[in-house]
This record gives C-alpha cells, structure tokens and sequence, in this order.
C-alpha cells in the first residue's frame, strides 16, 4: 500500500451526492406547501428512470453497477432536471428529459467525471426544445387555486393528461417570470403587472419561498464545504448588477434585482447547478468567472430571450467555456514567479 | 514576536501523538546483530572501509564518504565484521542494498572520543567532522549535513530549524526537544557558526507546548526565536516551514539557500553537537514505536537493530497487526521485513491494524470536486496532474508542475473518490525519469559512435601520414631533390593531429554523458526536501549527476 496510509474518515462521492440530496428537501417540502404533491411524483418518476438508465448503461460499459449505481450522482441529476421543469406534465415528459440526462449527456460523454454538460441542463434543454408547450405551464399556488389538486388528482394528469371536471389550465399557469415578460410586452408597467396576484413579496408567490430554501440549502453546502463561496457569490452579484443596472435605466420596464434573485432557477442555479463538480471550472478564478457568466446570460436569456427562463441555456454555454476557463485561470504554483531564482 | 504567515491548504489529520509522547525515551538494549547500510543518506553510498572478519570499535568508521555528496557510517556497536553484502534495507522501492553486519561483542568498546573546538578549527573542518561522523539530515530526507551547511556563495539570512513534526503519529522530535534541549541548541551554534545567519528561527507545530517551552528555555540568551506554529499538516514540510516563518517561497527546482535561508531538524542539530562536542557519530536514533503494540514510547536505537527487535522494545505488536509502516502515516512507506535494520532516516514505526488503518475503498473516478486543490500546499492541480498522469500524457503532467509536487499526500487524504492520486505522480515522475535516462543513453551512443568514427578517420589519416613518409624517406635515399615529398609528409602529419585533437574531444563528450547512470534508488528517492546541492565540481564522478538531472532539478529541463 502506498502513502497516505489514512483517508478522510467517511468521505465519498455517495456522501457528497446524499449532502446535496439533503439539502435540497427543505426547498422540496416548501414546494409541496405552496403547490400541493405533484412535485413528488416528478421527483419519484424522475429517480426511478434515471437509476433505470443508470444501471442499464453500466451494464453496457461493463462497469460494476452496484458499485457506481448508488453514488447518488444519477439521483442527484434526476431531481435538479425534476426541480427544474414544471410538474403537473405528463409522465413521459420527465422520463425522456431524465433518461437523455443520464444516456446522452452522462455516459455517452465518457461517465461519471468526464461529461462536458451538465446533465439535468441538456435534459431540460432538450424537453424545452422538443415540448415547449408542456414547459411553460405550472401550478398554480395553491392559495390561488379554486381547485386544489390531491395526490390522486396529481396521478391523473401524470398518467392520463388531464382531470376530471376541472380542466387543468385551472390549476396551472404561467410562471411569475414567464408572466412579467408576456404583461411588460402587452405595454403593462411594473408596477400594474406587480399587483397581479402571481407575485409575491419579492418574487413570485410561492417560489420566493422555495427560493428562500434553497438560498438555506446552499448555505448548508457552503457550511459542509462541499461548494465554495466562489460560484453562487459570482453567480449572483452579476445577477444583481445586470439587473441593478437595467432597474436603474427603466424602473416601469425591469424589474428589480430582488425580483429576479427569487424568481425562477435563479438560486436553485446558484448553489446547486452551476456549483455541479464535473461541467463548472475547478480553479477559484475559473468560478468566479464561470458564475458571473451563467449570471449574465441568465438574466439576457430571461429578458430579452425568447424562453421563460435562461439559467439551462446560460449553464450549457458556459459549460462549453470550462476547460478554456480552466486552463487560464490556473493558480501560481508554490515557488513559481516570485522574482528569486534556483 | 515575529508573525506568522500562511501556506496554502493543508490538512487536520487525527494526531494521534498522546500515545507515545508521555513517556521519556528509553534506552534500546543491544542487539546481537547489527546491519548497518552503507547508503544512509542523499548522495553516494558510502565506501566500505572494513572487510569480513575485521574487529570494530563502537563509533569507528566502517564505510567512507565518498564523493562530495556523501556521509560517512560507522560501527554501532564494537564487535566482528560478519558479513559486507546485499540486505534488506529501509526503502519504499523495497530493493536490497550493500551493507556492512556486525556481531555484537558485548563490550561496547568506543572509539578515543575527540571533540573538535570548532570556534577555532575552520569551517572546512568542522564540516570535514560532519561528513565523516555520518551527520544527516534526520527529519526524513537524510541529506548530508556538512554539504547543507556549505551555502558556497550564497548569503544566508536566515537558519530555520525545524520541529515541527507534522506527521500523526511521531513524536521523536518531540521528545527529544523535551528532553535534550540544551544539547539541540548547542548543535544550532555550530551551525550558525557554519553558514553566519542573521537571525535563527525554530518553528515548533503549536501541539507540543511542553517541547516549545523547553526550547524556549534553553534558548535563553542567544538570539534564537522559538515559533509555535499552527497544527496543520504538512507544516514541517521544509517548504512550508520556510513559508510560514519568513513568508518566502523556494524557487521552483531551486533551494532555500536561494532565497537565503537553510532549513535543518532539530534532531539534526542534536547530532552536529554530539559529532562536535564529544566526538561521537551518528550510531544511533530516537525512533518512535508506536501504533498497535503494547507501550508505544520513543527509544534511542543502534543504527542496524532489525526493525523487528525494535518493535518488541515497546512490548511487540497486538494482535490484529497486519503489517508496518516505516515513518508517519501521511508519507511514509510498508515495511516489507521485519529484518530489515533501521537507518538514520527512520523516524517511526507504526504497528497497522485494520482498526487503526482502514483498508482504503476502491478508487471511482474523479469528479473534479476540486478537493485535492483546496488542501495542496504547492496550489497545484491534482486533478490535472492525476489525469495525465494516468493517461501517459507526461508533458502534459510536467506542464501542470508535477515536479512541484512534494507528495505529501494531501490531495489523496481528502479525495472522496479514493483516488491513490500520489502512486500515480510517483509514477510519472519515475516514468520521465526512466525517459530521460533513455534520452541520454541515446545520446552517449551517438557520441561514442561518433568517436568511434572519429578513430578510424584518424588511424586513416595516420597510416596516410606514415605511408607519406615512408614514400619522402623513400625518395630521399633515392637521391631525388624532392620538396613535394616532404611537404606531403607535413600535411599529413598536421592533419593528423587536428584530428587526434577531435577525437578528443568526442571523447570527452561521451564521458560526460556517461555520467548518468542513475541508480536505482536515487531514481525514485521521493523530494521531500529541497535537495538540490551546491554547485557540484565537475569530477566526473558518475553517480552524483542523476542526482542533480533525475530526481532533485527535474524542473529545469521541461
Ligand atoms: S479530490 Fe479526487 S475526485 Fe476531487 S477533484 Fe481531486 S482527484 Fe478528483
Ligand atoms: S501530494 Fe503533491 S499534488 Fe498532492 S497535495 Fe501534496 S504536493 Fe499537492
């Protein structure tokens, strides 16, 4: 055996995989509160087929698959793509988006530590590319609602596309953000849009409390030392000064920085997307340009690009910049280019 | 008080320095048997100066410098020569080497001690003394001492001593800073005698109070500045020492004198002073046993005891034992055979159990979680140097500054893919060794090719000049007025000798590249100290160059 001869007690990528996991439910239970169980079946759809695909593709690359099929990676893919794409949809949208995560955008790129995308991204990407129409629809909060919609009424639309007596556009709508953008495009201002009762505080009603979660669940990362600060801190303060910036010109037409943190996959990107180990840089500075990057674009996407939201889009074009972000971006090495020579 | 800087990462391994350092060091007992290896240090081995069937004295040379990187070995114990052949010795590549077995007499009859009054000997004798009292670097990377006191040139600033002892587990440092501080401080004067530092600090890890306040005690009066340094591993790295006291980096492929500093153990100076001041060498060493046997404690060994013997001073191993680890646990190696002697460089013995030690999970592939960087003390990429490294794609490593890597053991520590990252920079680092020597391998044959070409051209040459000569004096008898002839004969004799001036100088040249045989053990001697030496005479003495190409510049040549 060869030195070290110690290890860390207890750490290993199932442990960092089930930390991330982890830190995710409180977000998770928020979105239950405020949109009722559905969420739970696109959770439980998306895990089932991502481990499905897992093993099935192990076995093709010979690979031990008890050994790799529990490293929570592929489960940790299955619920950001979940988080990420509306629940309320038909079963098979989440099951393409998830097992093309795991097939295509994981395996076929080499495996667990070698894809250039981030999976749950490329799966989302692809359903919002192939099934617009499924994507732009979520549910309502439930404060809103005239119908609530049960775990049994969930499982229906899921499996059979539609409910019984109340039609499903009644229990679901427009995102805040997606919301914003269609009533400033019908010349409403800000402020008349903001009274809409979609919004919330500060974002939208209900998701600025998932928001808030997953700000908590970050946080917790941060504190177990599983991300650094670098990518959510650049992340965000780009966020906020692109959209100070747009506030400042046009307060009746951009809205606020606040706004647009707890809105969409904005923190949910920040602390657990655009931190992903394998497809963000490794290096500090890399991060912290990688995260101003997915910021930026993020917030063009949302404003002025043709989706609801940016942050798949933004995390897919940065991850493309990664080993060149890496590559110049390394750190001065111990004893290099400090002026004395050998 | 002076502040204190910071290297980069670093790790909190469990210590485990309670089990060993309460108790004082004991004396080993003597061993019947004593094998002591000729090659106890960086360098050349040293030349065997007795034979089979010689009486020895306790303390009397056995084995010779030789060369100018080289250190002297002597006799433990007095006793009969048994035996000068190849024997297990304490190394990670596990090869046997030459060495010298003595059968203990009993009588443990020494050598006539001569101090040496080193204020009026001059430098060159005192370092002369060190050299040929086996003084060694004792904190693991064993380089002569007399050579790391020579700074030639350069002007040091500042003499760092260390004990820090950042690796879990020993604690013999520790005990001897406790126990001999006065002596340790008398070997720092002779050492700021050597090399005239302005000022000498000792950089002591902050967990060993008791072994801080004796130094502090003992260093009352003179200057030197007793650091308590933080915890944090590995903070006794030469480097990292050197950064944290005076906030300086070593030059890449350099050394600290380049910077002005020299580094030293404290269980160094312990040595110079007993070399000094009383006249003894190096025969012995406080190891620490510790791990899974019954008393863990320190001991002052003979050099050449079995390591198997110095198990059983602190009571043997427990069951559950499943095998050795020579050094600490962070970058020392398995032992292989309990027969194996202990060395100057041997530090601890760790007795491993399954409990102590996990078996380490199997490796998963890397998940660039940037890990290995946060804690690498050098800032480099372990991921990247991983990678290429296990993909052969050596210039890729080097790019990445695998030769800055101090293998320290940091990076696989904290992995959570298991990865033994630090086997796979060892073997880059011994595969570009072994690319390298081919290269020049090459190279000696094409200069020995070309000499040989440059031979025959000139016995050509030769032969024309003789046989031109022959024709003239042919000629002459012949009573022909012939100039032609002779001016023949010149030509060829001049053209002779120019070229007999080339073959010279190809062969030279094949010399010189016939200088690199690297040896096998210096070839993968493992960096954990800045080594390079000083400027070495071109003396033609083969086994120094590796040491200098190989394995302690291998930045230089990228
Ligand atoms: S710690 Fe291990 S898994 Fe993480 S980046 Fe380094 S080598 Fe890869
Ligand atoms: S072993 Fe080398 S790469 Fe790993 S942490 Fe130590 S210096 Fe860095």
């Amino acid at each position: 055996m060869s030195s070290p001869h110690v290890l860390t007690p207890g750490s290993s990528v199932s442990r960092i995989m089930l930390t991330v996991l982890a830190a995710l439910l409180p977000a998770i239970a928020a979105y239950v509160y405020f949109f009722g169980p559905a969420i739970l079946i696109s959770l439980t759809l998306a895990s089932i087929t991502a481990l499905a695909a897992e093993a099935a593709v192990l076995r093709l690359r010979d690979f031990p698959v008890k050994y790799f099929l529990f490293d929570g990676s592929a489960l940790l893919t299955a619920w950001l793509l979940a988080l990420s794409i509306p629940p309320l949809a038909p079963w098979w949208l989440i099951v393409v988006g998830t097992a093309f995560a795991i097939v295509v955008a994981k395996h076929l790129y080499g495996g667990l530590g070698n894809n250039l995308f981030n999976p749950a991204m490329a799966g989302f990407a692809v359903l919002m590319i192939s099934f617009p129409s499924f994507m732009t629809h979520w549910p309502t909060p439930l404060t809103l609602a005239q119908h609530t919609v049960g775990l049994g009424d969930a499982l229906q639309v899921y499996f059979s596309g539609g409910l019984p007596g109340a039609r499903l556009d009644a229990v679901t709508m427009a995102t805040p953000l997606d919301t914003l953008k269609t009533q400033l495009s019908l010349q409403h201002t800000m402020d008349e849009v903001k009274r809409m009762p979609i919004f919330g505080t500060f974002g939208g009603k209900g998701t600025e409390t998932v928001a808030t979660m997953y700000l908590l669940g970050g946080l917790f990362l941060l504190r177990k030392r599983i991300i650094t600060w670098h990518t959510p801190v650049s992340f965000l303060v780009a966020l906020i000064a692109i959209s100070a910036f747009f506030n400042s010109v046009d307060a009746s037409r951009y809205a606020t920085p606040l706004f647009h943190l707890f809105t969409g996959g904005a923190l949910l990107g920040a602390f657990f997307i655009a931190t992903d180990y394998v497809t963000a840089p490794v290096t500090p500075r890399g991060k912290l340009i990688f995260g101003a990057g997915v910021g930026v674009l993020e917030y063009l996407i949302r404003v002025f690009g043709g989706y609801p939201d940016g942050i798949a889009f933004s995390v897919l074009i940065m991850n493309a910049a990664v080993p060149l972000i890496d590559a110049y971006t390394q750190p001065r090495v111990y004893g290099h280019n400090t002026g004395a020579t050998p | 008080m002076k502040t204190l800087h910071k290297f980069h990462g670093g790790v909190h391994p469990p210590e485990h320095k309670a089990e060993s350092n309460g108790l004082p060091i004991a004396a080993a007992p003597l061993p019947r048997r004593l094998v002591v290896p000729l090659r106890q240090h960086i360098g050349a081995p040293a030349r065997a100066v007795v034979k089979v069937g010689d009486r020895v004295l306790k303390g009397q040379m056995i084995g010779a410098a030789d060369g100018f990187i080289s250190a002297a070995v002597h006799a433990p114990t007095s006793g009969i020569v048994s035996a000068v052949d190849l024997h297990a010795v304490p190394h990670p590549s596990a090869l046997p080497d030459l060495c010298i077995t003595i059968e203990a007499d009993g009588e443990e009859r020494w050598i006539e001690h001569q101090p040496l009054d080193y204020l009026a000997a001059g430098r060159d004798a005192v370092r002369a003394r060190l050299r040929d009292f086996g003084v060694v670097g004792l904190g693991g990377a064993v380089f002569p001492t007399s050579v790391k006191l020579d700074p030639c040139a350069l002007k040091i600033g500042t003499l760092v001593l260390n004990g820090a002892e950042c690796e879990p587990w020993i604690t013999s440092d520790d005990r001897l800073m406790r126990e001999r501080a006065a002596e340790i401080v008398e070997g720092i004067k002779i050492m700021t005698h050597l090399v005239q530092p302005e000022q000498v600090l000792i950089g002591i890890e902050n967990n060993k109070p008791e072994a801080v306040a004796a130094m502090r005690t003992a260093c009352r009066d003179t200057g030197f500045q007793v650091m308590a340094v933080p915890t944090q591993y590995p903070g006794g790295g030469e480097k990292q020492l050197i950064q944290v006291l005076t906030g300086k980096e070593v030059p890449s492929g350099g050394r600290p004198a380049n910077i002005g500093v020299l580094c030293a153990n404290t269980g160094t100076a312990y040595t110079v002073h007993r070399a000094v001041n009383h006249g003894e060498p190096v025969i012995s060493r406080v190891v620490t046993v510790t791990g899974n046997v019954e008393k863990p404690q320190n001991f002052e060994v003979l050099i050449g005891t079995p390591i198997g013997e110095v198990v059983q001073l602190a009571g043997g191993a427990k069951t559950g034992t499943s095998h050795y680890i020579l050094g600490g646990p962070m970058m020392g190696f398995d032992l292989n055979n309990l027969a194996t002697p202990l060395a100057k460089a041997v530090n601890c013995v760790i007795a491993a159990s399954p409990a102590l030690f996990p078996p380490k999970p199997a490796a998963v592939p890397c998940i660039r979680c940037g890990q290995c960087a946060q804690v690498c003390p050098c800032s480099l990429q372990p991921m990247e140097l991983f990678w290429f490294s296990q993909s052969r794609n050596f210039d890729k490593a080097r790019g990445y500054n695998l030769f800055d890597c101090i293998e320290c053991g940091c990076c696989s520590y904290v992995c959570p893919s298991h990865i033994p990252l630090v086997s796979y920079y060892r073997f880059a680092k011994s595969e570009i060794a072994a690319q390298e020597r081919e290269k020049r391998a090459a190279e000696q044959a094409k200069a020995r090719f070309e000499f040989k070409q440059l031979r025959e051209e000139r016995e050509k040459a030769e032969k024309a000049a003789r046989f031109a000569e022959k024709a003239a004096a042919a000629k002459a008898t012949a009573g022909a007025e012939g100039e032609d002839p002779a001016a023949a004969a010149k030509k060829a004799a001049i053209q002779a000798a120019v070229e007999r001036a080339k073959a010279k100088k190809a062969e030279a040249a094949a010399q010189a590249a016939g200088q690199c045989d690297v040896t096998p053990m210096a070839a993968v001697e493992t960096p954990a100290e800045s080594l390079s030496p000083c400027p070495l005479p071109p003396t033609g003495e083969g086994d120094l160059e590796p040491l200098r190409d190989g394995s302690l510049n291998p930045t230089e040549s990228p």
